[in-house]
C-alpha cells in the first residue's frame, strides 16, 4: 500500500488542467470544442464506472440521468430566468432523488434484468418528456439569443461551459478515484465480486448500492446541464440518447473497466477514433463498422482494456495507475 | 368510445402483435438458451426488410413472400456465423462482455447497411387486398403476415419439442454441463439456437417489410419492443414472448382508441419496469 502515495490523483489533474488551459491560451476554439466533448465523455465514462466497473451493475440506459440534468437545467434557465451556475447545481438536486428513487427498487435486481429496467427507464422518461407540455414536449425547448446576454455574448457563454465542463470532470475523477481508495469502494467491490459472500462478510449491500448509482448519476445531470447550455437546444430524443449511453460503456470497456484512469484514456480515445475516422474520407461510410470491429476485438482478446492490460503486463503501473 | 372504432384497432394490433411476437421469440430463445441478451437483434430485423427489399427490386423481382424463405435462410446461416465469430469466445464470461460483444456486431451491421443502402425510407410494395366482413376490414398483407408468424411460431415448436436437435438444445439450455456428459456437442447447439433466433428476427423483419416502411435503422425501436415483450413473457420463454407479443399489440391497438398515440409507448415502459419489479418472472414463468 506505501506504494500507493504516488500522487496519482495530483498527477491526472494537473494534467488535465494544463490541458483544458491549452487552447485558452492559444486561442484555438476548434481544438477547445473537441476538449469540451472529450471531458464531456470523460465525465460520462467515469460516472457509469462507478456503478458498472466498481459495483457491477451494468447500467445500459444510465444516459437518462444526463438527459434528466439537461432538462432540469435548461428549464430554471429558460423558464424561470436563472443564472447557469445555480441552475447547474440545483438540476443535480432532483437528478440525484431521482436516482435514489429508482435504485432503491431497480438494484434488487440483478444481472441482465438490470441492465434491461435501466433501458426501460430511460426510453420511459424519454417518451414522458416527449409528451409533458412543461419541458417542451416533442419540440423541446430552445433559448432566445438574448439569453447569452448576461454571460457577456455566446463566446464567453461558450467558454464558461468549457470551464464547467473541466471542472465537472475533475470532480468526477476525484470523487472516482477517492471511493476506489476508500472502504466504501471495497464494499462496492465486495458487493461485485459476490454479492452473497459480501452480505456473509458484513455489508448490507442495498445502502451503498444506492450510494454508488446517486454518485454516479450526479456528474452526468451536471455534464447534461452544462452540455445543452451550450447547445441552446433541448429535445427529448438527443437528451436521452440510448446509443451514447452505450458508448459511454464502450469508453469504459475500451480503456479498463473498473479502474481510475481507464475511463479517461478510453473516452480520450474514443473520441480521437471516432474524429480520425470521420474526418478520412475512405473510412467515412465506414466509421461505424470499423467502431464495432475495434470493440469485438476489445472484447474478445483484450477484455481488462486498455489500462488493465497495461497493468498485468507491466506489474509495476500498478503503484502508479489505479 | 363506439365498438365500431375498437374492434378494428383491436384486431389489427392482434395482427401486428404476432410479428413483433416472432421477434421477440427469437431474442427469447436466445437469453433462455445461453444468458446473452441479444443487442444485434434489431439490425438483424432491418436485414430481413433489406433482404426482401433486394430481392423484390432486383432483376429477379422475386415475390416478397418467397423472399421470407430467403430471410429464415439467410438469418440461420448469419446467426451461427455471428456466433462463432462473436460469442463462442467469451460465452461464459459476465453480461457486459456478451452484450458488448453482440452490440459489436449490431455497430457493423448498421455501419454497413447504412452506407450500402443509405437511410432513406424503402418500401416493399405489395398488395394482396383486403376482405371485409361487416365493418371490419382485414388488409391481405396483415392475414398474410399473422398466418406466417403463425406458421413459423408452430415451426419453431415442432423443432424444440418434437425433434431429437430439439431436446439437445433445450437440453443445453437447462443444464449445459450435464447435457455435455450426455453427449451433445453444446457448442453446435449454441451456435445451432442463436442461428435460430436471428432467423426469427430476419422473418418477422421480412414480413414488417409488407407492412410499413424503413430504413436500416428501423429495427432498432422494434428491438426495444422486443425486451419490453419478452420481459412481460418472462426472459427465455417462447410461448411467453408470443403471448406478450400479442399483448404488446392488442395493447397498442385498443389505447389508441382512448389516449393519444404518443402516450402508448409510456404505457408501455411503464408495464415493462412494472413487471421487471414486481414479477421479473414475466407472466408465464421463466424458460421453456
Amino acid at each position: 500500500m506505501k506504494r500507493m502515495r504516488v500522487p496519482f490523483l495530483p498527477a491526472i489533474v494537473a494534467l488535465l488542467a494544463v490541458l483544458a488551459a491549452f487552447p485558452i491560451l492559444t486561442n484555438n476554439p476548434s481544438m477547445r470544442e473537441e476538449l469540451f466533448l472529450v471531458f464531456m465523455l470523460v465525465t460520462l465514462a467515469s460516472s457509469i464506472n462507478i456503478i458498472m466497473g466498481y459495483t457491477g451493475y451494468v447500467s445500459f440506459g444510465h444516459i437518462v440521468f444526463f438527459g434528466l440534468g439537461g432538462y432540469f437545467a435548461f428549464y430554471l434557465m429558460q423558464i424561470q430566468g436563472w443564472h447557469f451556475i445555480p441552475s447547474l447545481i440545483v438540476a443535480a438536486i432532483p437528478s440525484a432523488v431521482i436516482a435514489a428513487l429508482i435504485g432503491f427498487p431497480i438494484l434488487r435486481l440483478r444481472g441482465a434484468y438490470f441492465a434491461l429496467a435501466t433501458v426501460g427507464i430511460n426510453e420511459a422518461m424519454r417518451v414522458v418528456f416527449n409528451n409533458w407540455d412543461l419541458f417542451g414536449g416533442a419540440v423541446g425547448m430552445f433559448f432566445n439569443f438574448s439569453v447569452y446576454t448576461q454571460y457577456g455574448g455566446a463566446k464567453a457563454a461558450s467558454e464558461l461551459a468549457y470551464y464547467t465542463m473541466t471542472v465537472v470532470a475533475i470532480a468526477t475523477i476525484t470523487v472516482s478515484y477517492l471511493i476506489k481508495r476508500s472502504k466504501f469502494g471495497l464494499a462496492l467491490m465486495a458487493i461485485r465480486e459476490d454479492q452473497d459472500v459480501a452480505m456473509i462478510v458484513g455489508i448490507r449491500p442495498s445502502r451503498p448500492k444506492i450510494a454508488a448509482y446517486v454518485i454516479s448519476a450526479v456528474f452526468p445531470a451536471m455534464a447534461g446541464a452544462t452540455f445543452f447550455f451550450k447547445n441552446g437546444i433541448i429535445e427529448p430524443g438527443h437528451a436521452f440518447e440510448l446509443l451514447r449511453s452505450i458508448e459511454s460503456l464502450v469508453m469504459v470497456v475500451l480503456g479498463g473497466i473498473g479502474t481510475v484512469a481507464g475511463p479517461i484514456v478510453g473516452a480520450a480515445a474514443y473520441e480521437w477514433l471516432r474524429g480520425f475516422l470521420i474526418t478520412n474520407p475512405a473510412l467515412a461510410n465506414f466509421q461505424l463498422f470499423l467502431a464495432g470491429l475495434l470493440l469485438l476485438v476489445t472484447v474478445l482478446f483484450v477484455s481488462s482494456g486498455l489500462v488493465g492490460w497495461l497493468r498485468e503486463r507491466f506489474p509495476v503501473l500498478r503503484g502508479y495507475v489505479p | 368510445m363506439s365498438l365500431e372504432a375498437l374492434i378494428p384497432s383491436a384486431i389489427d394490433g392482434l395482427m401486428l402483435g404476432f410479428v413483433y411476437g416472432l421477434a421477440a421469440m427469437g431474442l427469447t430463445l436466445i437469453f433462455g438458451v445461453m444468458r446473452v441478451i441479444n443487442l444485434s437483434h434489431g439490425p438483424v430485423i432491418a436485414l430481413g426488410m433489406f433482404v426482401v427489399y433486394t430481392l423484390f427490386t432486383g432483376p429477379l423481382g422475386v415475390n416478397p413472400y418467397l423472399g421470407i424463405v430467403a430471410a429464415l435462410v439467410i438469418g440461420l446461416a448469419f446467426g451461427v456465423v455471428e456466433y462463432f465469430v462473436a460469442l463462442d469466445r467469451v460465452i461464459n464470461a459476465p453480461e457486459l462482455t456478451t452484450l458488448l460483444a453482440t452490440f459489436s456486431v449490431n455497430l457493423m451491421i448498421i455501419g454497413i447497411a447504412t452506407s450500402v443502402f443509405t437511410t432513406t425510407p424503402r418500401a416493399v410494395d405489395v398488395s394482396l387486398g383486403s376482405v371485409g366482413i361487416g365493418n371490419v376490414t382485414v388488409l391481405g398483407t396483415h392475414a398474410v403476415a399473422v398466418l406466417v408468424a403463425i406458421v413459423v411460431a408452430a415451426g419453431l415448436y415442432g423443432l424444440l419439442f418434437r425433434t431429437r436437435v430439439g431436446k439437445s438444445i433445450r437440453a443445453v439450455a437447462n443444464n449445459r454441463a450435464a447435457a455435455e456428459l450426455m453427449g451433445i456437442d453444446s457448442r453446435r447447439m449454441l451456435a445451432l439456437a442463436f442461428g435460430i433466433g436471428t432467423s426469427l428476427a430476419m422473418v418477422s423483419g421480412a414480413l414488417l417489410s409488407t407492412l410499413f416502411p424503413f430504413n436500416p435503422l428501423s429495427g432498432t425501436g422494434y428491438e426495444v419492443k422486443s425486451f419490453v415483450i419478452v420481459v412481460l413473457g418472462g426472459l427465455g420463454n417462447p410461448t411467453g414472448a408470443l403471448l406478450g407479443g400479442i399483448v404488446i399489440g392488442l395493447l397498442e391497438g385498443v389505447t389508441t382508441v382512448f389516449i393519444p398515440v404518443s402516450w402508448v409507448p409510456v404505457l408501455e415502459y411503464v408495464i415493462f419496469i412494472l413487471i421487471l419489479l414486481v414479477r421479473p418472472a414475466g407472466l408465464l414463468g421463466a424458460r421453456a
